[in-house]
């Protein structure tokens, strides 16, 4: 008994600790934390993608922490939201600081999210047994994207008015259901204030909801399964299992990890401070829309292949064909672990040209849309 | 005794008078008018001759009711064009173009008349008329001059206040210009006809085109519309000054209104001019090629001096207020709440649209006045700017200090980690 | 062993340096980040009523037919105490130019000394170069305080 007994229980050990001691007592958590002492990472020159996903939750738990400060002083009725936000800016002390670090925090997150998944993509991570990790992946990705549009439209300001009407309309043109669709998200036909209270439902309830519990599964399968090792690396193991490296996670891995999102708050401070978020103009339904309304970068890629689409390509709409593209892309994104075959397989090869594939595609329309087309 | 045979053809004729009764009762009603056989040839003919129903029913006379013969007599309800162009039924025929106004006048100028139609419309038409340069050259037998027809159009006039008539304010100029702006036409009268070219440049013809104020001025407004003439060298500023009050008020304390009247000159137009008076702009006062003062005076002479000094000070006010501007600009897109600088920099501006009416004072020291308000406003608000600019460095400041103790952290945790990494590798496991 | 022995025995002066960086620095980075969170916390004095509307002026400050011009925003609006009590509040910025106007208590109109624009108490043009009335508020009197409000759109 005593051999097991866990070091702040120890009575002859200097880790002694009676508060800890007397929690386990009552929650019993050293059985079910026993297990992330023994947490490895494997250490190779591919290790640091590892720091990717840990970067997006971090994000995220900034988002939370500023999003819920943000939630003291905002007021979501279109009379008034335009208003709070310029209230938090202007009069709340390090108001400017809370909203900035949110916005900034927010585009940085989605692209750690990207930056993680083509990571995964790559380094073949979604393979048999992490299926479900990838599936719960893609998920989290798309409602980071929600959280981006939802929250895009709370300032209430014209280019988010206006973005939010192109986006919608967008959505608006799927074949059968884009229709109820468009009323559900605009809370009726146009973009209004019944809108804005709406995609605040989403923003601050709806979304977080299930975006908890989704982070909850993905990281109780990562701690199941263990980190993926890329498969060079793995086969160069298995022929030499002697120079397999691993480091524990508490607290080497953990440690480094911290240093990270040190780095972030740091890279946030700097842009907040130095790149503070603008507040824009009051939206106006009835003036006509600024030219060259742009959505937000993470969505540049689609709007730019939708605007690069001829209006008709044979006998179907041009647009409607580019958001079923986009809408297959997505699908067969989700399934890749199901359509890809064995880790090693040759089929691997074909995901992997498609993974720099759509990279490719994707950063190259963002240029475009961003440099090319004024 | 009615049999039933010869029932059927009796109610068939009556069926078939009434038929025709009420045709020719919907012919009547059907144009509202009384119906005058006139139309029945001048409809098909072709202009000038040629009125057709639908061009009469138009025509505010042919509303009220009137008829072709109310001004050219005969009779319309004879059907042949003997009957109905005879002397004996008062045939007038095409009225000669001396004989218009008149005739015009015959109601137009018949207070107990006009009053059946429009109380309010005036009957003073032909008085003003023959004081107009077009009528009392009519009345020297000059068929050339304008007459009620050229400007209200014939069997198609409308209100004035309806946007298609040729003398509503919008389409007054262009109705003037039909004999003005010909140069053939007004060869003979010496008189030039660049007006319309000149004010449809001006700022007058902006307000009314472009900003839609119809109360903006067009060519009646200044010269009148039925006693059309130019109004005297004398009396421009007192045309000028129905709507520039200030502007006449100022000019009249100023050293310019002996001196011009001297010169014989006139009063605004002088520096303005009478039809193309474009936007003025800062540059019309002063030194400069530009600015209009120099057409009098040279350097040395005081109105020289005075016209230098009222366009610098124009200049640094506008200057300062454009920088002011240009500091919470700043201050704003870095996040600053700058709403209190904002309202007082627009009462600055307030000072500079003001100074620029002083200047017809042609005073320096007058127009000093309003911009050294304005300049104090500037000065102000630009403070404000810089305020908001130095809080914004202020916060870089901060995040300064926030990042050293990042990097501290950064520091000691890469040592802790190579410091536990070191115990662990030699101690094994 | 050995290697144990030397390697466990980091420099003193090192392990007092990390100790110090490391404990030092997230003690002061957490107060760096803590602190305008709590500052961030505590409510501002100037409460905010929304962009729409303003208390204007205090009841009893205004005598009869006189007029206050205030901020709304960033932009000056006028506030009347009508000569039969009642008040009136409009935009301040003339429609000419955007001078600020005043209230004339003798011709009880709005009056705009630029260019000498009349307006009259609903906001009207009525006189002067003015080419669009003046966008009225709707007041109403919260207590003490007399509140103007923008109108209430479809």
């Amino acid at each position: 008994m005593m051999a097991s007994a866990p070091e702040y229980a120890r009575e002859d050990s200097p880790h002694r600790n009676r508060v800890v001691q007397w929690f386990d007592e009552r929650f019993g958590w050293e059985r079910l934390l026993a297990p992330l002492r023994h947490k490895t990472v494997p250490v190779h020159k591919l290790s640091y993608w590892y720091f990717l996903g840990g970067m997006t939750l971090f994000l995220f738990m900034i988002q939370v922490l500023t999003g819920i400060l943000l939630l003291l002083y905002y007021r979501p009725s279109a009379n008034e939201a335009f208003e709070s936000v310029q209230y938090v800016m202007t009069q709340v002390k390090f108001g400017w600081l809370v909203r900035s670090i949110h916005s900034w925090s927010a585009n940085l997150m989605i692209f750690f999210a990207f930056a993680h998944m083509f990571s995964v993509l790559f380094l073949r991570a979604y393979s048999k047994p992490r299926e479900l990790t990838w599936l719960t992946g893609m998920v989290l990705l798309f409602l980071a994207l929600g959280f981006g549009f939802s929250g895009y439209l709370l300032p209430w300001n014209t280019l988010a008015f206006f973005a939010t009407k192109v986006g919608t309309e967008i959505t608006g043109q799927v074949p059968l259901i884009g229709k109820p669709l468009l009323i559900f998200l605009r809370g009726g036909e146009e973009v209004t204030g019944a809108t804005l209270t709406r995609f605040f439902g989403f923003h601050v309830a709806l979304l977080p909801g299930i975006t908890t519990m989704l982070i909850a599964i993905h990281i109780l399968l990562i701690q199941r399964l263990g980190m993926s090792v890329p498969p060079g690396q793995e086969a160069a193991w298995n022929a030499l299992p002697a120079e397999r490296r691993e480091m524990p996670f508490f607290p080497n891995f953990f440690l480094r990890e911290l240093m990270a999102w040190y780095i972030a708050l740091g890279v946030l401070g700097v842009l907040s401070a130095v790149y503070p978020w603008e507040l824009g103009a009051k939206a106006d339904p009835f003036v006509a829309a600024p030219a060259g309304i742009k959505p937000e970068w993470y969505f540049m890629f689609m709007f730019q292949t939708l605007k690069l689409i001829p209006a008709k390509v044979g006998p179907i709409d041009g647009e409607l064909l580019g958001i079923l593209g986009f809408g297959l892309a997505g699908l067969i994104w989700v399934l890749l672990p199901f359509l890809g075959g064995d880790r090693y397989g040759r089929r691997q090869v074909f995901i992997r040209g498609l993974g720099i594939f759509a990279l490719a595609y994707m950063l190259s329309m963002t240029i475009y849309g961003y440099v090319v087309a004024k | 005794m009615m049999t039933r045979i010869t029932a059927r053809p009796l109610l068939l004729l009556i069926a078939a008078s009434l038929l025709l009764a009420s045709s020719s009762f919907a012919a009547e009603a059907q144009s509202g008018t009384a119906k005058s056989s006139c139309v029945d040839c001048h409809a098909s003919f072709p202009a000038p001759t040629g009125v057709t129903e639908e061009q009469w029913a138009a025509d505010i006379h042919g509303q009220k009711g009137l008829t072709c013969s109310s001004c050219h007599g005969g009779d319309p309800k004879d059907p042949s064009p003997e009957g109905a162009m005879s002397k004996k039924a008062g045939f007038r025929g095409k009225p000669k173009r001396n004989e218009i106004p008149a005739m015009c006048a015959k109601c137009h100028a018949d207070g107990a008349y006009m009053r059946q139609y429009n109380p309010s419309l005036r009957t003073d038409q032909l008085a003003q008329y023959q004081t107009s340069v077009h009528g009392k050259r009519l009345a020297k037998a000059d068929t050339k001059v304008a007459v009620c027809i050229d400007c209200h159009s014939v069997h198609g006039i409308r209100p004035a206040k309806d946007p298609r008539s040729t003398v509503n304010p919008l389409n007054v100029a262009n109705t003037c210009a039909r004999c003005h702006a010909d140069a053939a036409y007004m060869k003979e009268y010496k008189i030039k006809t660049d007006q319309f070219a000149g004010y449809s440049a001006s700022a007058h013809h902006d307000a009314m085109t472009v900003r839609g104020d119809l109360s903006a001025p067009t060519c009646t407004t200044c010269h009148g519309n039925h006693g059309a003439a130019p109004p005297g060298v004398a009396s421009v500023e007192n045309v000028c000054s129905t709507c520039h009050v200030f502007q006449a008020q100022l000019f009249d304390t100023s050293p310019h209104k002996a001196a011009f009247a001297a010169m014989g000159a006139g009063s605004c137009i002088t520096c303005h001019s009478n039809h193309r008076i474009t936007h003025p702009t800062d540059q019309l006062i002063g030194t400069s090629n530009e600015a209009v003062c120099t057409n009098c005076h040279a350097a040395g002479d005081p109105g020289f001096a005075a016209a230098a000094r009222i366009h610098d000070d124009l200049g640094k006010l506008d200057d300062a207020l454009k920088s002011s501007e240009q500091v919470l600009d700043q201050a704003e897109r870095s996040g600053m709440e700058v709403s209190q600088a904002r309202l007082e920099e627009a009462q600055g501006r307030d000072s500079l649209i003001k100074a620029r009416v002083t200047i017809h004072s042609f005073q320096p020291g007058k127009v000093e006045q309003d911009t050294q308000a304005g300049m104090k406003i500037a000065e102000k608000t630009h403070q404000a700017g810089l305020q908001a600019l130095a809080e914004r460095d202020y916060r870089r400041k901060g995040l300064g200090l926030s990042l050293i103790t990042i990097v501290a952290v950064l520091i000691g945790l890469r040592m802790y980690i190579r410091q536990i990494e070191s115990r662990n590798q030699s101690g094994g496991t | 062993m050995q290697h144990a022995e030397t390697a466990n025995r980091p420099e003193p002066a090192r392990r007092r340096l990390m100790q110090f960086l490391l404990g030092g620095g997230l003690l002061a980075s957490a107060a760096s980040f803590l602190y305008p969170i709590v500052r961030y916390l505590v409510p501002p004095a100037a409460v905010d009523l929304g962009g729409d509307s303003v208390v204007a002026a205090k009841v009893g400050e205004l005598k009869v037919n006189s007029g206050k011009i205030f901020r709304f925003g960033s932009r000056p609006g006028l506030l009347v105490y009508t000569s039969e009590g009642e008040y009136r509040a409009m935009s301040a910025v003339c429609t000419h130019l955007n001078c600020t106007v005043q209230y004339r208590s003798d011709v009880r109109e709005v009056w705009c000394a630029c260019h000498n624009g009349f307006y009259d108490l609903n906001g009207r043009n009525v006189a002067g170069p003015p080419p669009r009335p003046l966008d009225s508020y709707d007041v109403h009197v919260n207590g003490d305080d007399v509140v103007v409000s923008r109108r209430r759109g479809a």
